[in-house]
């Protein structure tokens, strides 16, 4: 039974390596490449951190199976008599201080770019995109109209739009994120961006995304029973199918009853 | 301390001088309610902890596999209780029910389970019997420390009552404020505040008593640093208690207040704290307020993140106990222990913030908790290697008790190793509310600190009653809810790398989670098998109580002062008070030969050369 032990302490971490090892074949690892260079850089730190963790997790793992099968097998007729070392002691004081120390300061710059607004690229501060607004159980967009800026406050002629969110691929943007009622999550999986939305509170998030495509926006927050299908999609297209995007929602928003030669026509696209 | 020289407790004499009579010739006379119901004896006090916790533990177990049906078979018959809870849904539950059973399992399980059974029924029943006391200081405000558990369930059970929170245990505001931002949860969501203050009444009580009771009532010659660690760990957390506590405290009253109307009586308190002006909540009114959301977390996490520390470090104690005595080798750096358990305590305290990374707090705090709680695994990596240090050249003994330790050790470290992608910011960025935020904490609190728990009941449990508990069934116990909370839990990681977000009732809504079910069912699976496994220690507890192999005061042959009383300790605790001459973990102390410990009693041995070499009970 020892020996049966012994093993089975040895080999839960074994299994949980090959497991964590065919994880990426089977999808259940992150879901594609971040569309942002950005989330790139996180991309790259969880690496880093899980090669750091991994080889930690096996040397402890395997330090345990292996002083477990000697301290099994040992046939004095006492234990190894001692209350410690203290030189073992600092050295495994000193060295996860200095790893964990390296970890924290090396990863400032990526938290600095995204959050610090000093560092926001140029241009994205005084010309936000668009206001995205978080309820109970959707998300409201406002884009200003084309040629103006974003103002603090609803324009008339502000255009609006329900769970579609639309960017321009390869222009770095900001959005300004609020909420309505209860506080929510903007949650973007492909870019690896997320953000809560405190009621009361304007909080500007900024990205890059480098891939055309629709990429899914939750909510990351619970905000109530319909947390769950808070379902919206972020766009990313081409500048000019994005100005295009754009100037549809504003003739389509002062559509009034009377068909024009235009609006026919861009229905029928 | 450099000698085992008896260092004859002075001023604690006189403690023990009046303790017979205060209650040793009493307990003939107590009657059935003053002995087994409100009882002022620390082992019942603590029985009556340990047998409610476990209870309990079945609750939140149940809620849980409820909340697993959900996440792997959404919108289908949830078997045996869907046709009774939801006859008119055909027996599928709803997502306000879901949101609420992940609510009140995260409740039941830190509120009823974890926190009073490590401090109120550990606590309880360890301390006067390690320390050498004849009972707590106050064994009224003992008593009182459990009686106040029966409001707070009270409360809960008027919460499950009226619908169930279904605000997340983390309760934020504005969703826990306002009333008609969750109109199904009702009242719920007051009461479930009512009852988190009731069981922090509660644990104030507990801690007081434990503080006191650990300074004031040692026996002679325990002085600090020949307390066991599972003394210093109670000791720190009840320090923790009594100053995170009264925080929480305050913020749930505030939130109380937010919330409070009087069923038409009158118009009610609903002042706003937490909430901002001008926010329309489900077509109700705009609010009025210059209240901050951002305030309840704060609060909120000054005390949730050393309340989780509570719910780790008494089980960190015990399994270094525990440790020591089956592997019958001194624990590997006692003084390091008990400092980096202080390490933990202190940085506990600034750390909080690393809960609220994504929430738009200034960006220079998210780097200054991102170094503190970089910082606080430390004390968490030192103690690992200290256990494997005490493993180490051991004489090990494969039993229920020592199998749950080393499990403990195990799961730890991966509980740990996973905080690492959260304490740093850029990466907690995308895990933050997601499966991975579930794997890390199940990792530490079911991972270390139930196992950890199981090896303090397999240990104890021949004090508590006289008897042992069958080594068989223990050990299935263990088999079984190792593979099953490995099968659930570590997949959980995969989960959440893959952005899978937490407190989703139905995820698949989302096509790029889609192909996660298969997973979520493999976990529902594991979770069934191990919810399952835990009627045998049940089985086991209770059985053993009657049928159990009746026992010495020694069965463990271990050294702490609980194994000099006898099995179980009458009123009073010790026959013979106890007098320490020595640390906690004399195992294979060289120069003896009839056997292979020393008692924290027994007098000093015959100076031999190979003894004052080896007495020094702390390393230097
Ligand atoms: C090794 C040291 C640890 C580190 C570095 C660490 C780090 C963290 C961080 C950064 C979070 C927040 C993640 C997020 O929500 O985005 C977190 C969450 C959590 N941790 Fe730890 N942790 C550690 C140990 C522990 C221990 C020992 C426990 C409990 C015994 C624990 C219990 C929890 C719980 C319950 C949560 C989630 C609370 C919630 O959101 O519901 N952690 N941890
Ligand atoms: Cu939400
Ligand atoms: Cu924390």
């Amino acid at each position: 039974m020892r020996k049966f032990w012994c093993l089975f302490f040895m080999f839960w971490p074994i299994a949980a390596i090959v497991y964590s090892a065919m994880s990426p074949a089977y999808g259940w690892w992150f879901p594609g490449d971040s569309v942002t260079e950005l989330g790139q850089r996180i991309d790259n730190l969880f690496y880093l951190i899980l090669i750091i963790i991994t080889v930690v997790f096996i040397g402890t793992q395997m330090a345990l199976g292996y002083a477990l099968w000697k301290a099994a097998h040992n046939e004095d007729e006492k234990a190894h008599f001692s209350h410690g070392s203290h030189n073992l002691e600092v050295i495994w004081s000193v060295a996860p201080a200095v790893i964990l120390l390296f970890l924290a300061l090396y990863q400032m710059d990526v938290w600095r770019d995204f959050r610090v607004k000093a560092y926001f690229p140029e241009g994205t501060i005084e010309t936000p995109i668009a206001e995205v607004t978080a309820r109970q159980f959707e998300w409201r967009i406002r884009y200003p109209a084309p040629g103006k800026k974003l103002q603090p406050k609803p324009q008339p002629d502000d255009l609006y739009a329900v769970n579609e969110l639309r960017a321009p691929i390869g222009r770095a943007v900001m959005i300004q994120l609020r909420s309505e009622d209860v506080q929510h999550a903007f949650f973007l999986p492909h870019l690896r961006i997320k953000q809560d939305a405190i009621p009361g509170q304007i909080i500007p998030i900024w990205f890059k995304a480098e891939k055309k495509g629709i990429y899914e926006l939750l909510c990351a927050e619970l905000c109530g029973w319909g947390h769950y299908k808070m379902r919206a999609q972020l766009t990313v297209e081409r500048e000019v199918e994005f100005q295009d995007y754009l100037k549809k929602l504003q003739t389509d928003q002062n559509y009034d009853g009377f068909p024009t030669s235009d609006s026919v026509a861009k229905k029928e696209e | 301390m450099s000698t085992a020289e008896v260092a004859l407790g002075h001023d604690h004499d006189h403690d023990h001088a009046h303790a017979p009579d205060a209650h040793g010739h009493g307990h003939h006379q107590l009657s059935f309610i003053q002995k087994y119901v409100f009882s002022e004896d620390h082992k019942m006090i603590g029985l009556q902890f340990l047998f409610t916790t476990l209870l309990m533990l079945f609750l939140g177990g149940g809620l849980a596999l409820g909340v697993r049906w959900q996440v792997a078979f959404p919108w289908t018959d949830l078997p045996i209780l869907g046709r009774i809870l939801f006859p008119e849904a055909g027996g599928q539950m709803s997502p306000e029910f879901y949101t609420m059973l992940f609510t009140m399992h995260a409740t039941v399980m830190i509120f009823l389970v974890i926190i009073p059974i490590l401090a109120g029924a550990f606590g309880n029943f360890l301390i006067p019997l390690m320390v050498g006391a004849d009972d707590m200081a106050f064994p009224k405000l003992n008593m009182m420390s459990y009686w106040f558990m029966w409001p707070a369930m009270l409360f809960f059970g008027l919460s499950f009552y009226h619908g169930g929170a279904a605000a997340g245990w983390t309760s934020y505001p504005l969703l826990s404020d306002l009333r008609q931002s969750a109109p199904y949860s009702g009242s719920a969501q007051t009461y479930w505040l009512l009852g988190v203050t009731f069981v922090g009444v509660s644990s104030m009580m507990g801690s007081v008593n434990y503080m006191t009771t650990i300074i004031n009532m040692r026996a002679p010659g325990m002085t600090l640093f020949r307390m066991p660690l599972t003394i210093w760990s109670m000791f720190i957390t009840a320090i923790l208690q009594a100053f995170a506590l009264p925080v929480l405290t305050a913020a749930g009253f505030m939130l109380v207040f937010d919330r409070l109307d009087f069923g038409g009586y009158f118009e009610g308190i609903h002042s706003t704290f937490f909430v901002p002006a001008g926010l329309v909540v489900n077509n109700a009114e705009p609010t009025v307020g210059g209240g901050q959301p951002l305030l309840w977390q704060h609060l909120f996490w000054f005390y949730s993140h050393p309340a989780v520390y509570i719910m780790l470090l008494p089980a960190m104690g015990m399994v270094s106990d525990v440790l020591s005595c089956m592997c019958r080798k001194p624990i590997f750096g006692y003084k390091p222990m008990v400092y980096s358990m202080s390490a933990i305590a202190g940085l506990g305290f600034i750390v909080w913030g690393h809960h609220m990374f994504t929430s738009g707090m200034n960006p220079a705090l998210g780097m200054t908790f991102m170094v503190s709680t970089m910082m606080i695994a430390l004390p968490s990596a030192v103690k690992v290697f200290n256990w494997i240090g005490t493993i180490w050249g051991g004489r090990v003994q494969f039993n229920t008790p020592m199998l749950n330790c080393v499990a403990f050790v195990s799961m730890f470290v991966v509980g740990g190793l996973s905080g690492i992608f959260m304490a740093s910011v850029p990466t907690d960025i995308y895990f933050h509310d997601t499966y991975m935020i579930v794997a890390h904490f199940h990792y530490v609190i079911f991972g270390a600190t139930l196992f950890g728990v199981f090896a303090g009941i397999h240990f104890w449990y021949p004090k508590m009653f006289g008897r042992m508990m069958n080594e068989t069934v223990g050990k299935w116990h263990f088999f079984l809810t190792f593979i099953g909370f490995n099968g659930t839990f570590f997949p959980m990681h995969m989960l959440g790398i893959a952005g899978f977000p937490r407190r989703y009732a139905d995820p698949y809504l989302h096509p790029y989670l889609e192909h996660l079910m298969p997973l979520n069912q493999f976990i529902t699976y594991s979770a069934i098998l191990m919810g399952f496994s835990q009627f045998l220690l049940l089985g086991n507890f209770f059985v053993s109580i009657f049928n159990g192999k009746k026992i010495g005061r020694n069965p463990w042959n271990a050294n702490g002062l609980e194994w000099t009383a006898p099995s179980p300790p009458g009123h009073g605790n010790f026959d013979i008070l106890p007098v320490v001459y020595r640390g906690p973990y004399e195992y294979s102390t060289p120069g003896q030969v009839d056997r292979d410990f020393l008692m924290q009693t027994d007098p000093p041995l015959r100076k031999t050369a190979s003894t004052v070499a080896a007495t020094p009970a702390v390393h230097h």
